[in-house]
């Protein structure tokens, strides 16, 4: 599409005499670059569409096949068949978007507050109760596995939504950025609040809040994926299959790995996992642009 | 760091910061100190006695060939997952940067990588590789090439890097092309008009104000690589043929959930933390440089 028009794009005002060709480059470069990106993607698409025979021939064919139909409606209604027999997709989907769903949400509700409290209340403890927020963006899960799986089992939050969710809902990164957002508040507002009578959680309701919401829908774009995605934390805490999340469940499915893997289902689930998150971030571009860069400041 | 006009209240406060203080201190400063703690003990195979060994389970972590090879491994997957990621990235923000139409589909087009788990994408890179069905493995294999990185230590290597770069590449790209936009064009124009070629002047010009992007980048792509390729790893290699492919991060899962080997795995864990606080504080000291350049 783009690149049919490249004789219509105005010239670069550092134009000289290989005007054309540094015209058309970029976008020759760029195709090839989404063609390096999508490939893995139109490979599982098309295995997705053979049976288990066309894929175990190799090479397998690089075009769509005809059983794409009955093999997304067998994994989504029945789940994975043959040696290992998984839950049915939809469930998994229904872990993963429940879990995402919780993260995202609780993430934000609790970066709001602590960084509502911190910028708008003066008392003893603030800067300490900032700190240790701050370091949690030391503490990544992954160095303090066994620890935190101890935790977690002593609580019995072992094969539980709440295991899955709970201890991931702490954000720094929220609250900086709720807390950076909320400095730039003008004063003006604060006293006339005041003024009128308005207590701090009024002022939040009817100021704060409203005034986040874009904040709120970059940060939500950002976390959903982060959740959705959650891999190590969900293959700690649950050993009980009806709790996979999809993520998990597909890397269950593979087994072995070998031929006898069925193939076209592992291939389908893989795209019914990356389907959801990817929409994110088509559909919520504006957002989701906002929500990596600001996340990073 | 504060607002000048405040509101008075006390307990309020404390009880908006609660929950996320309580999660904090339950989920990650207590499994903290308890990993801290265990780095100094030792625990018989049993459970049923434990001694105070000082520095004893690093002493033998670093005596470890078996970890000093993971640590090397890990830095070496690093830096080839980093670069990987961040010169093809470099290559299309600047090309994305220079086209007029279309510009928006392209950078969506580029972007949809971020959105797949690490764990995944380590499922489709597999799917093309899998020596006895692979797409891609078949063309090596018919080029000539003797591939198998269920056998061979340094194809699995290969295959985990390139899995776990294909991925990063989208915010890398994300972020030179927000980089590059933002270097007035007035510049570029000057350097064109002196008689600059578009390559000199992107050397002489654009690479230089660039760097503030490219250091965070090169930050952020290693703590990538060190902690968020788990899940390639896991995906694909476990950590296999042999130990090729395992990281610090998967060896700690290892020596922990498989081998249950607590005190090591938590001496290993501490190495982790002072790893992380050395680039985090990289990372946060580097963002005030940036702030000072714009």
């Amino acid at each position: 599409m783009a690149a049919a028009h490249t004789t219509l794009t105005p010239k670069s005002p550092a134009a000289e005499g290989s005007t054309t060709a540094w015209d058309v480059l970029p976008h020759l470069v760029l195709w090839l670059g989404i063609a390096l990106t999508a490939f893995p993607l139109y490979i599982a698409f098309v295995a997705s569409t053979l049976t288990p025979q066309d894929v175990a021939q190799a090479p397998m064919a690089l075009l769509p096949g005809g059983h794409g139909i009955e093999n997304y409606r067998e994994i989504l209604l029945q789940g994975m068949k043959g040696t290992y027999l998984s839950p049915p997709v939809w469930q998994m989907m229904w872990n993963s978007l429940l879990m995402a769903l919780i993260i995202t949400g609780g993430k934000i509700v609790l970066s709001i507050l602590s960084a509502y409290a911190i910028v708008f209340f003066d008392f003893p403890g603030r800067m300490l109760a900032f700190w240790l927020i701050f370091l949690t963006l030391m503490l990544p899960v992954e160095v303090r596995i066994m620890p935190t799986y101890a935790v977690v089992s002593d609580l019995g939050l072992i094969n539980s939504m709440a295991g899955l969710t709970v201890p991931l809902i702490a954000s720094a990164t929220g609250t900086l950025l709720f807390r950076q957002f909320f400095l730039t508040i003008p004063d003006e507002l604060v006293e006339a609040a005041r003024i009128d009578g308005a207590g701090p959680l009024r002022f939040f309701k009817d100021v704060v809040l409203p005034l986040s919401a874009t904040n709120i829908a970059a940060l939500s774009v950002i976390l959903f994926i982060y959740g959705w995605n959650q891999y190590l934390w969900p293959l700690l805490i649950t050993t009980d299959n009806r709790l996979d999340t999809i993520v998990v469940g597909i890397t269950k499915m593979i087994g072995t790995g070998d031929a006898a893997t069925h193939w076209p289902q592992v291939m389908g689930t893989t795209l019914l996992a990356v389907l959801p998150p990817a929409l994110v971030v088509v559909l919520m571009r504006r957002w989701f642009v906002k929500g990596l860069v600001d996340s990073e400041k | 760091m504060q607002r000048r006009v405040i509101f008075p209240q006390r307990a309020l406060p404390l009880l908006l910061l609660a929950p996320q203080l309580l999660i904090t201190l339950v989920f990650f400063f207590w499994p903290g100190g308890q990993a801290l703690y265990m780095s100094v003990l030792q625990q018989d195979a049993f459970g049923t006695s434990v001694r105070f060994v000082g520095l004893e389970n690093f002493a033998q972590v670093f005596a470890d060939e078996d970890y000093l090879q993971a640590f090397w491994r890990t830095l070496y997957f690093s830096l080839a997952v980093t670069v990987l990621a961040m010169v093809p990235a470099l290559l299309l923000a600047a090309m994305a940067d220079r086209v007029v139409r279309g510009a928006t589909g392209y950078t969506t087009a580029m972007l949809v990588p971020y959105a797949i788990a690490p764990a995944v994408a380590g499922v489709l890179w597999y799917f093309m590789f899998n020596p006895s069905i692979g797409v891609l493995a078949w063309w090596l294999k018919a080029m000539g090439v003797d591939w198998n990185p269920t056998l061979d230590g340094s194809d699995a290597m290969w295959l985990v890097i390139f899995a776990s770069a294909w991925k990063q590449v989208a915010y890398n790209f994300l972020f030179f092309l927000a980089g590059l936009q933002s270097i007035p064009k007035s510049l570029l124009e000057a350097a064109a008009i002196d008689g600059a070629r578009p390559l000199r002047r992107f050397w002489t010009i654009v690479f230089p104000l660039l760097s503030p992007t490219t250091f965070f980048l090169l930050v952020v792509g290693v703590v990538y690589a060190f902690f968020d390729t788990f899940g390639v790893i896991s995906a694909i290699t476990q950590g296999g043929p042999a130990t090729a492919t395992e990281t610090l991060v998967y060896k700690v899962y290892k020596d922990g959930v498989h081998n249950l080997d607590l005190g090591s795995s938590a001496a290993q864990s501490v190495v982790l933390m002072v790893m992380v606080i050395g680039l985090t504080v990289l990372q946060f000291r580097f963002v005030e440089r940036r702030v000072h350049y714009n």
